[in-house]
């Protein structure tokens, strides 16, 4: 314990120095602001940003990098309250109540909610990585294919939980996802599938693709049609900040987003996304009143962002102790660090802990700069909504092709994004619900890479994932939560849990 | 960007006219910043060796190289776009094994032959290759790795970043020189593939030194041999593979320089000698040195050695991809 306050105190020493405050305000500060412009999520605005922190110390230079990561994370979810735009993968639960929220004037709230529970998360987050990197990191290795199978498994119920319309429309609509995440290149044999011979789909399509399409483009369409109904302008804004009820009743959602994003973070790969979802559904599971989530219930806002920040923290321990990025993001991070002259690997905590413990300083600082360049700025993103949608639309248009051109620098996402425009617009017409398709799009890679490689490892035995005993809990998880929708006995408050 | 550049081309050519002096922009190459694409996403082996050599080229040219990853189809859609691209020197391409040689093999309708539809600017600098194992992996040298291998074939899972990727294909080398046919287990990317094998969820692969030497040392991984003559100074303790008594797993991720078919001479050279001065630079070569890279010779530099280079190793790729059956 005194140790772990020593190490803390020294990383502090090292962050804390005026230009490594500056490089870490500077990178929250520049990472929000992109982040903001939909569909510049926080892969994109760090492979855009990396170049400029080449003439910087290593230190310093990750200082602010893990200052952009964070602040493009905020932004992700700026997007996704204002204008139901998510940012990034992890931000798709909030577009359900923080947009919900937007349109009932409570933008202000939603959005300092968010900053709030992410900063709570952060700093817990902070600690336990501090305290306990090197056990987690030896949880993550236990998790092998079959696990991470039986993880995803789990993830997509949780998706038909989310659905607030009808439960078979929800089903459909991760199975529809699924189906759009198998187009592509086969992961075995690298055949193509579904794509028609069409070399812009070799790898399938881009998350951000059908976001930008099926959320952001779509939501456009579906306001021009309503030519009076403007409800974000005209709907009086009640209020920047949440009022003591809402604080009230977030607090136990961002202590219960924090425990589940910290430890599925650690988790390579969908971990913040799952952390997010899992969140979402929990308070909803445990809410007297279910029925008002996704119609602006500030636990909705809460759990999701704080899971998602606790994880994106979280997910930093397998790159500080082993080496190994987990997601893209940290990919880039590793990029950074080995231009910088610092192989990352479990040597680093050893042999450069001002660099590690630094680090870990300022990830606390960091978010402690995003709470303060945020609750200022709630008034500014407020009074973006005011600006007539004549002039917002076509901004938030170009915004997003720039966003979307900018992933893969390949003007063919831009045409999917218009596709992808049209079949939101027709989906959100018949009552079908976007998010659990994202989601089903999202974990579908996972789930059918993962099944694959449990299955070669097993020479095609199925029990594995039984057998195996964090895959067999897992699965027996996810068998309850199913059996629990669908036993007639429990019908009736499942009808409540689901149905309007 | 397409429309942009074109508009820019337009202003740029009305300004040319205006002024009647049509031939004097040649002469002063490179009058503006140079596109370099990388065909993989930032971060990744070659976008390091592409940054750290591209940094000091600009030094010597005057003017920044601007990265542009593109990634996707194994780094073929980047170099189809740098194929297609005006051939005045100012986008040029990070190619590498992958995308100028195996690819060949691999993408039977690839819309390019590396080749025939670039021209050579030099070769850039090299990421070794290496067998690793679990670290559990009951083999004390190469010689009993390949024994054991070979008598527990049916058993052995072999892990690769994805079908067309080194570690797939320097992989499929290893296999059939040691004539087995393991199961191949498929990952997206380096670091997952990796992480399974310090998970011990699968037995062995080939991976570049970049992103093995921490995990090697840390005693997380096994490291059986180096697909380099020399053994390399980031890990002196792995033997060479010919030392090792497999002399003809010679395996290296080669990056070089390309430029769209037709680019004039003049405009190569100077790109080739930013690039030779680059590889001469101690700041350059050190930074180079501590990612374990394989920095060429002068013998091995300049724009024929390349192309010698890319025509043999589509040769020696080519049967290898074949023979296993798998093509996109």
């Amino acid at each position: 314990m005194l140790e772990l306050l020593n190490n803390l105190v020294f990383g502090l020493g090292v962050a804390i120095t005026p230009m490594n405050l500056m490089l870490c305000l500077i990178g929250a500060l520049v990472g929000t602001l992109i982040g903001v412009l939909p569909g510049i999520g926080p892969v994109a605005t760090i492979a855009m940003l990396l170049p400029i922190t080449y003439g910087l110390p290593p230190v310093g230079a990750l200082i602010m990098l893990a200052g952009i990561y964070y602040g493009a994370m905020y932004g992700g979810s700026t997007t996704a309250i204002l204008v139901n735009i998510p940012g990034e993968s992890a931000s798709v639960v909030t577009t359900l109540d923080g947009f919900a929220m937007a349109q009932q004037g409570r933008a202000g709230p939603a959005l300092a909610i968010a900053a709030i529970g992410s900063f709570f998360a952060g700093c817990v987050a902070t600690v336990v990585i501090a305290a306990a990197a090197a056990p987690l990191t030896s949880i993550a290795l236990l998790f092998g294919p079959a696990e991470y199978f039986s993880l995803m498994v789990l993830g997509l119920i949780f998706a038909v939980v989310l659905a607030k319309g009808s439960v078979l429309k929800a089903i459909s609509m991760i199975l529809f996802g699924l189906v759009l995440s198998m187009i592509g290149s086969d992961l075995e044999t690298g055949a193509g599938r579904m794509n028609f011979n069409i070399p812009e789909l070799a790898d399938g399509i881009g998350f951000v693709v059908i976001a930008m399409g099926v959320f952001g483009f779509a939501e456009v369409l579906r306001n021009l049609e309503q030519s009076h109904n403007r409800d974000i302008v005209n709907a009086k804004i009640t209020g920047l900040m949440p009022t003591r009820a809402d604080l009230i009743q977030a607090a136990p959602a961002i202590g219960r987003g924090t425990v589940l994003g910290s430890v599925l973070g650690i988790l390579p790969g969908g971990g913040s996304i799952i952390a997010a979802f899992a969140a979402y559904t929990l308070e909803k599971k445990l809410a007297k009143d279910p029925s008002r989530f996704g119609r602006g219930a500030i636990e909705g806002v809460a759990a999701p962002e704080t899971a998602n920040n606790a994880a994106s923290q979280t997910s930093f321990i397998p790159l500080l102790t082993l080496g190994i990025p987990p997601n893209a993001v940290m990919a880039l991070m590793v990029g950074a660090m080995t231009i910088h002259g610092i192989v990352p690997g479990p040597q680093v905590m050893t042999k450069q802990p001002d660099l590690f413990w630094g680090m870990i300083a300022s990830m606390w600082i960091g978010n402690l700069m995003l709470v303060i360049i945020n609750l200022p700025l709630v008034g500014v993103w407020v009074r973006l909504l005011r600006v007539p949608y004549r002039h917002l639309y076509p901004m938030i248009l170009i915004f997003c092709c720039i966003g979307v051109y900018s992933v893969n620098n390949a003007p063919a996402d831009v045409y999917m994004t218009a596709a992808f425009a049209l079949v939101g617009y027709w989906l959100v017409k018949h009552d079908f619900e976007p998010a659990p398709m994202l989601l089903g799009f999202v974990l579908g890679p996972l789930m059918e890479e993962n099944l694959r490689r449990a299955m070669l490892i097993g020479r095609g035995d199925a029990t594995v994932f039984l057998t195996r005993p964090i895959s067999g809990t897992l699965l027996t998880i996810a068998a309850i939560l199913l059996l629990l929708s669908v036993l007639p006995t429990l019908r009736k408050k499942r009808d409540e849990v689901f149905v309007e | 960007m397409r429309i942009m550049s074109r508009l820019v081309g337009l202003l740029a050519g009305a300004a040319l006219l205006a002024h009647a002096v049509p031939v004097a922009a040649q002469a002063e190459y490179p009058a503006r910043p140079i596109t370099l694409i990388v065909p993989f996403a930032a971060g990744g082996p070659t976008d390091i060796v592409a940054r750290i050599v591209a940094d000091h080229m600009s030094k010597t040219l005057g003017q920044q190289l601007v990265i542009e990853n593109v990634v996707g189809a194994g780094g073929t859609t980047a170099s189809t776009r740098a194929m297609r691209a005006t051939n005045d020197g100012y986008t040029i391409i990070m190619g590498h094994m992958g995308t100028h040689a195996a690819s060949v093999a691999l993408y039977p309708k690839l819309a390019y032959h590396p080749s025939k539809d670039f021209e050579t600017i030099g070769l850039a600098a090299g990421t070794p290759i290496l067998i690793v194992a679990r670290k559990d992996f009951p083999a004390k040298d190469l010689k009993d790795f390949v024994s054991y291998v070979k008598a527990n074939a049916d058993k052995m899972n072999m892990a690769h970043a994805g079908v067309g990727s080194v570690s797939f294909t320097t992989c499929l080398l290893l296999n059939s020189l040691m004539g087995v046919k393991p199961t191949a287990i498929p990952f997206q990317g380096t670091g997952p593939a990796l992480n399974a094998l310090v998970g011990g969820q699968v037995d062995y692969m080939c991976d570049q030194i970049v992103n093995l030497v921490p995990q090697i040392k840390a005693g997380n991984i096994k490291a059986y041999a180096i697909g380099t003559p020399e053994r390399n100074p980031a890990l002196p303790d792995v033997p060479t593979s010919k030392e090792a008594g497999l002399p003809a797993f010679h395996a290296v991720a080669w990056n070089a320089l390309f430029a769209p078919k037709g680019t004039p001479k003049p405009v190569l050279d100077k790109l080739t000698a930013a690039l030779d001065k680059a590889l001469d630079d101690e700041a350059t070569r050190k930074r180079l040195f501590d990612l374990g890279s394989d920095i060429p010779g002068k013998d091995r530099r300049g724009q024929e050695a390349l192309s010698k280079l890319v025509t043999s190793e589509i040769d020696k790729w080519s049967p290898i991809i074949k023979a296993s059956g798998i093509t996109q």
